[in-house]
């Protein structure tokens, strides 16, 4: 039974936080671009204010997969490099713990680009 | 005097925009929520294995990227997007599209300025942000702590 709750906090919270999202693209017209800047933006003030780390206990996937725990990672990444290293670390540590999923992106993009045709846009 | 479809679009606009924004909501929950059940299941998966929270957190990412990369290369993420609005933009699966949508859609441009210049278009800008907020949070910690 503990499988349901778990994936239910997931369902729950990453849906309000998409639901949040278009609430601000249907109330202020807010592009793409700018919600998704804002979400990662705003990941790293709520992890660095202390109440993303908790977000997280709670809900797993349901905070980490929406594009606030992209900036929740970049944060972490950051204050361990810090830890690790100071100042230099305030450099190295948002790329490093980004590096996975940016370059996922980047490779599958590529791949996607160079194996497929363009759809009809129609 | 019957409305012309675009006053129609207009009055119809008028008389339910609530009920417009809701099922938009209700759609953007939907999927939204689906996905990142779907992330849990992966995750969830990976702990079973016994990965650490973080490589777990990474490999996660990587398949939903994956997935998202390969339903936007069949050209079906676009058309979920359609209904799902921020349910498929806000998970990582829509930062993944903002990068291979384009980036498949302006091959013709070249590989260059085509496919690698456009596949930045809104993760780069996203990235740089996001980066900037951390880089400024290292900077108070490394020295108020």
């Amino acid at each position: 039974m503990e499988w349901v709750i778990t994936f239910g906090k997931a369902f729950l919270v990453g849906g309000l936080l998409c639901a949040i999202g278009q609430i601000f693209i249907d109330k202020t017209k807010l592009t793409p671009a700018r919600i998704l800047v804002g979400y990662v933006v705003m990941g790293v003030l709520l992890s660095a204010l202390g109440v993303y780390g908790p977000l997280v206990s709670f809900a797993g996937a349901g905070a980490t997969v929406p594009l606030t725990g992209f900036g929740h990672l970049l944060a972490t990444g950051v204050q361990k490099a810090v830890a690790e290293r100071g100042l230099l670390g305030a450099l190295t540590g948002g790329l490093t713990a980004a590096a996975a999923g940016i370059t996922a992106a980047m490779i599958f993009g590529l791949l996607t680009a160079l194996l497929f045709t363009p759809g009809d846009k129609s | 005097m019957s409305p012309t479809p675009r006053e129609y679009n207009k009055m119809s606009e008028k008389a339910a925009p609530n009920s417009k924004l809701w099922k938009n909501v209700g759609m953007a929950f939907l999927v939204g929520g689906l996905i990142c059940t779907i992330g849990q299941g992966i995750l969830s998966w990976t702990q079973w294995l016994g990965l650490s929270q973080e490589e777990g957190g990474a490999v996660t990412s990587i398949a939903l990227i994956f997935l998202s990369a390969l339903l936007t290369g069949l050209n079906r993420y676009d058309d979920l997007a359609k209904h799902a609005g921020a349910g498929t933009l806000v998970p990582i699966t829509g930062f993944a599209n903002s990068m291979v949508s384009p980036a498949l859609e302006f091959k013709r441009e070249g590989l260059i300025l085509g496919v690698g210049a456009k596949m930045f278009s809104i993760a780069g800008p996203v990235i740089l942000y996001g980066i900037s907020a951390s880089v400024l949070y290292g900077l108070i910690i490394a020295l108020f702590h």
